[in-house]
């Protein structure tokens, strides 16, 4: 498997399952599924063949359009190859929850396998022009799965999402070129080199003048949309409540990491002086995304728009941890810190994609079984008459109020055990959004499982065999990733360590 | 082999002009033979131009006493422009299928149209190029004003007005010329080397560069561009959007910057930023790019939203012309060749795969038709289409507006930012005329189904298939491997720029 091309390969898959599938008819999602358990078996493989020391493997080479400075450059370190495994376990949970799309299966799963390809095409790519190349070709695909079989306010949605995304996309895409205009490369490794010695930011203020600043906004503005921070969020909450919930799924679960991936590939190796210079903003435009999409997500009525605006806040961990760390390590304790943080952030990438999509698998369960009710005060006492969906969705529950056990507790400790000794201010603050998810979480299981059955649903179909059977593996990761976090940190963490060393703060 | 494009074309349409009337499918088959021949020689002189620098086809005598010569000469830049010309006329042609009206009368002007143009893009002689440039106006005013549609004789005048008076402009800047040069020649070459006076390119650069830019769809002078691209049938908007605007680009390149170069030069006095013509026209490129994507933005009529967005997207020639640097002139011809190629696409879509079956381009009426549904070829060829115009990376179109945007980073960065508003607008107009008309959201009421059941729309037809596949085959091929054009172009640019313009 030396020379075998594994990352085009696996990035080619689901291109071709989707041209498969959008023809296949009522076969549809059969050829997605299959497809699907081989992209997370390729995903494991790479998964299981990283390097030893955290550095880029696997990498493929080839001349594409040398005088743009665009070149074929894949490779993936623990971080990208993390994210693949997510990306395809989150699919596949997709595909097993849309066992009921009515209307064009063969289209509904060619978009889904469009967008796994897009996931995989941008957690592999090391040259600008190829990630960007996939990061927008996942949006098409996002955008016609919320408009054409979104709820009733799809459209607006969907187009809210199109749009915020691209504007964001351009600014990213301005800030850019005038890198490029200044260095003359556009691979991100020989850029993240040009950063790490301050070489970047002399290139770029002899090319353009002092823009520096400028240019790390443009960058950050693109992500900040993608992931989302405040005020970029607005987006958020009409696409992910629209949507339907196995394109759900594939947005919180997949998608947000895209954004979160970028901040850590391009913004922090490229601009991490340019970002320490404005840390303090940044943090508390971190922490109003903590707190404030944990309060949002106590005012809704609606379990999707809940669990949107707590995954605002779950990815607001991340966005504090990142921009916490982006400090002069001044001694080993600090450094320390930054690992733990870093580790953190990655984990939680991990763990949030998990959880929020299994929460969103639950939350489409429950729909089929209603007709599309979703309110959080239509339901009531569902433990009786479904005991093993109360349960199984209680421990995804759990897990993404962070109960130490399960997976999501894992990152969250290990965000605030970094973050603490390098902005305290900031990981008190955000102890209030853990309280108030706690809070938001507890309030969802009392009024959906606890209390007296209404009469409407004294025979609540719980889960069936296959049902259990899909969700088994996935609870079960919780588990396991909550008891034994070293079978991710163990890989994760030399590629920790060699991303700190390159970050020139 | 290039010049047989030329007189492929002039020889089909004297032909097509005399077939029997009535036969239209005689017609249809002859011209698309035609065509397709033409794109082939394009296609031989493209791939035989691979690793050349400028080859001269023919150089004959014509009037020895003036010094005019019948010079025919293809660089890099030509030949990818001469095969867009191929491509387009074999498209247009395919989607004019359903053309009964006069149908052999049609095609000799619309293959006089196409031999003008493959004409300009491989003169090297100002005199010839100037020829072919007026006989390209004739045969799209009759397209325009015989086969048209919405206000027809309106838009065919404007348009031939607006041309004609651009071509005054820059008959009277080549004469200046010949006569300031004193070389008793009008090869471009020889006036080039002429080294004309600096004051004399300061008043004559502007003079042939807004002649030429009129018909490039310069801001203010656009406004031809949108009332003859609605009222001119499927076949002319695509050329007239896809190989027409393109002589007025190729003009101020070739003609404008090619001869003139030291008319950009600062005038040494510089007012609100303003030093140059260079930073005029970039300016009012600018502008074309903002305001352009800005009123497609609010347009009811399906086809005047590609209308202006045309407008918007030759203001990124424009600009990339007005970099001055290597990348973004690169850019620029990239995005002739690319805009020409998408911009055909959506008219095709929209006036042949759409209009003819639905007779109505008004959104109102588009939203309650689901089109989505009930023509899901006509949808998707939109999707891809659209996602090409906008700019998407994969697609030509973002090949081209890359390496504008990177040359205009390297001239002056605040072209680069706003240009980049007129993206983010570029995306919201395409993608609201998309859902407006494919993909509306609202729910058929039973009288609206009824009618559906009542009048199914004609089925897709297999020119239409075909041109969709070409077009939107090349656009995803140079956007996937833009070397393909790059290694014509870059060589060319270089040349050219390399021939005055600092």
């Amino acid at each position: 498997m030396n020379n075998f091309p594994i990352l085009t390969s696996l990035t080619l898959l689901p291109l071709v399952g989707a041209a498969i599938a959008i023809f296949a008819g009522k076969h549809a999602r059969a050829v997605a599924l299959l497809t699907a358990i081989a992209g997370l078996a390729g995903a494991l493989l790479v998964w299981t063949h990283l390097p030893a020391d955290g550095s880029l493997g696997m990498v493929e080479r080839a001349a594409w359009a040398p005088s743009l400075g665009i070149e074929y450059h894949l490779g993936v370190d623990g971080l990208g190859a993390l994210m693949l495994v997510l990306s395809a376990i989150v699919t596949l949970m997709s595909i097993d929850a849309a066992h009921r799309v009515h209307h064009s299966p063969g289209l509904f799963f060619g978009l889904v396998l469009l967008l796994e390809a897009g996931l995989f095409g941008s957690f592999t790519a090391l040259n600008f022009f190829h990630w960007f190349l996939f990061w927008e070709l996942s949006l098409i695909p996002a955008f016609f799965l919320i408009k054409l079989w979104g709820g009733p306010k799809r459209g607006p949605a969907a187009t809210q999402f199109f749009v915020y995304t691209m504007a964001g996309s351009v600014a990213l895409l301005l800030s850019f070129l005038a890198v490029f205009v200044s260095t003359g490369t556009m691979d991100l490794s020989e850029l993240a080199q040009l950063a790490s010695t301050g070489a970047l930011e002399q290139m770029v203020t002899a090319h353009l003048g002092p823009v520096t600043l400028w240019l790390a906004i443009g960058v950050l503005a693109g992500f900040s949309v993608k992931v989302p921070m405040m005020p970029f969020h607005t987006w958020l909450p009409a696409a992910y409540a629209e949507a339907p919930s196995p394109v759900t799924m594939l947005l919180t679960g997949a998608m947000s990491k895209m954004g979160v991936y970028g901040l850590l590939r391009i913004a922090l190796p490229l601009f991490g002086h340019q970002i320490a210079q404005i840390r303090t903003p940044l943090l508390v435009l971190a922490v109003l995304t903590v707190v404030m999409g944990a309060w949002a997500a106590a005012a809704q009525k609606d379990l999707k728009r809940v669990f949107a605006y707590s995954s605002v806040n779950h990815l607001g961990y991340c966005l504090v941890a990142i921009f916490a760390l982006a400090v002069p390590a001044a001694d080993q304790a600090a450094h320390a810190s930054q690992a733990a943080a870093l580790n953190g952030v990655i984990l939680q990438m991990f763990n949030h994609g998990l959880t929020a999509a299994a929460l969103f698998w639950f939350v489409s369960m429950i729909q089929f079984r209603t007709g599309g009710l979703r309110g959080i005060d239509d339901f009531g006492g569902l433990r009786k008459p479904a005991p093993v969906l109360a349960g199984l969705m209680g421990i995804a529950l759990f897990s993404s109020l962070g109960l130490p056990g399960l997976n999501g507790f894992v990152g969250e400790f290990l965000i605030f055990r970094g973050v603490f000794p390098l902005a305290w201010v900031a990981a008190t603050v955000s102890v209030l959004g853990l309280l108030v998810t706690a809070a938001v979480i507890l309030t969802v299981i009392q009024k959906v499982f606890a209390g007296p059955v209404p009469e409407q649903w004294a025979q609540f179909p719980d889960l069936h065999h296959g049902e259990r059977l899909a969700m088994a593996p996935v609870i079960g990761l919780m588990l396991l990733i909550g008891i034994l976090p070293q079978l991710i940190v163990d890989s994760v963490n030399p590629t920790v360590i060699n991303l700190l060393a390159h970050w020139r703060f | 082999m290039l010049a047989w494009t030329i007189y492929l074309s002039f020889a089909g349409a004297l032909i097509e002009a005399v077939l029997p009337k009535g036969k239209a499918g005689l017609a249809r088959w002859f011209a698309l033979t035609i065509a397709v021949l033409g794109l082939l020689h394009a296609v031989g002189g493209y791939v035989q131009g691979f690793g050349q620098g400028r080859v001269t086809i023919i150089d004959a005598q014509w009037v020895p006493a003036m010094g005019i010569h019948y010079l025919l000469a293809a660089d890099g830049i030509s030949r990818v422009l001469v095969l867009l010309t191929g491509l387009a006329a074999v498209a247009g042609i395919l989607f004019s299928w359903n053309v009964e009206h006069r149908t052999n009368e049609f095609f000799a002007f619309y293959l006089a149209l196409i031999g003008g143009v493959y004409g300009v893009f491989l003169s090297y002689d100002l005199f010839l190029l100037f020829v072919f440039y007026e006989i390209a106006i004739v045969p799209k005013y009759f397209l325009i004003a015989i086969w048209g549609s919405t206000r027809r004789e309106y838009g065919a005048m404007k348009l031939a007005l607006y041309s004609f008076v651009g071509s005054a402009m820059v008959l009277i800047g080549l004469l200046a010329a010949y006569t300031a040069s004193g070389s008793h020649s009008t090869s471009l070459v020889a006036l080039a080397h002429a080294g004309l006076p600096v004051s004399f390119q300061m008043w004559c650069f502007p003079l042939v560069f807004t002649g030429f830019a009129i018909l490039a769809g310069m801001w203010p002078f656009h406004t031809w561009a949108p009332t003859g691209h609605v009222a001119a049938p499927t076949a002319a908007s695509m050329l007239l959007a896809g190989v027409v605007m393109k002589l007025g680009a190729y003009g101020c390149l070739r003609v404008g910057i090619g001869l003139f170069p030291h008319g950009l030069d600062p005038w040494g006095v510089s007012y609100l930023g303003i030093g140059s013509w260079r930073d005029v026209f970039a300016l009012l490129a600018v502008i074309g790019i903002v305001y352009g994507a800005l009123v497609a933005l609010a347009q009811t009529d399906f086809k005047f939203v590609i209308g202006y967005s045309s407008v918007s997207h030759m203001g990124f020639v424009l600009l990339g012309l007005m970099t001055l640097n290597q990348i973004g002139v690169t850019g620029a011809v990239m995005q002739m060749f690319s805009h020409g190629i998408i911009a055909g696409l959506l008219f095709a879509i929209v006036g042949r795969v759409v209009y003819d079956r639905t007779h109505t381009r008004q959104f109102a009426e588009l939203e309650t038709m689901h089109l989505a549904r009930r023509l899901p070829f006509a949808a998707w060829a939109f999707v891809i289409a659209g996602t090409a115009s906008m700019g998407l990376p994969g697609f030509s179109g973002f090949v081209a507006e890359l390496q504008i945007l990177i040359g205009a980073w390297m001239a002056r960065p605040w072209w680069t930012v706003a240009a980049g508003v007129g993206i983010v607008i570029g995306v919201a107009y395409t993608w609201r005329a998309l859902q407006k008309a494919f993909f509306s959201d609202a729910v058929p009421t039973a009288h609206e189904l009824e009618a559906e059941h009542g009048h199914k729309f004609a089925a897709i037809t297999w020119p239409e298939i075909t041109g969709v596949t070409l077009l939107a085959g090349t656009s995803l091929l140079v956007g996937l491997y833009p070397r393909l054009l790059l290694d014509q172009i870059e060589p060319a640019v270089k040349a050219l720029l390399a021939g005055g313009v600092q």
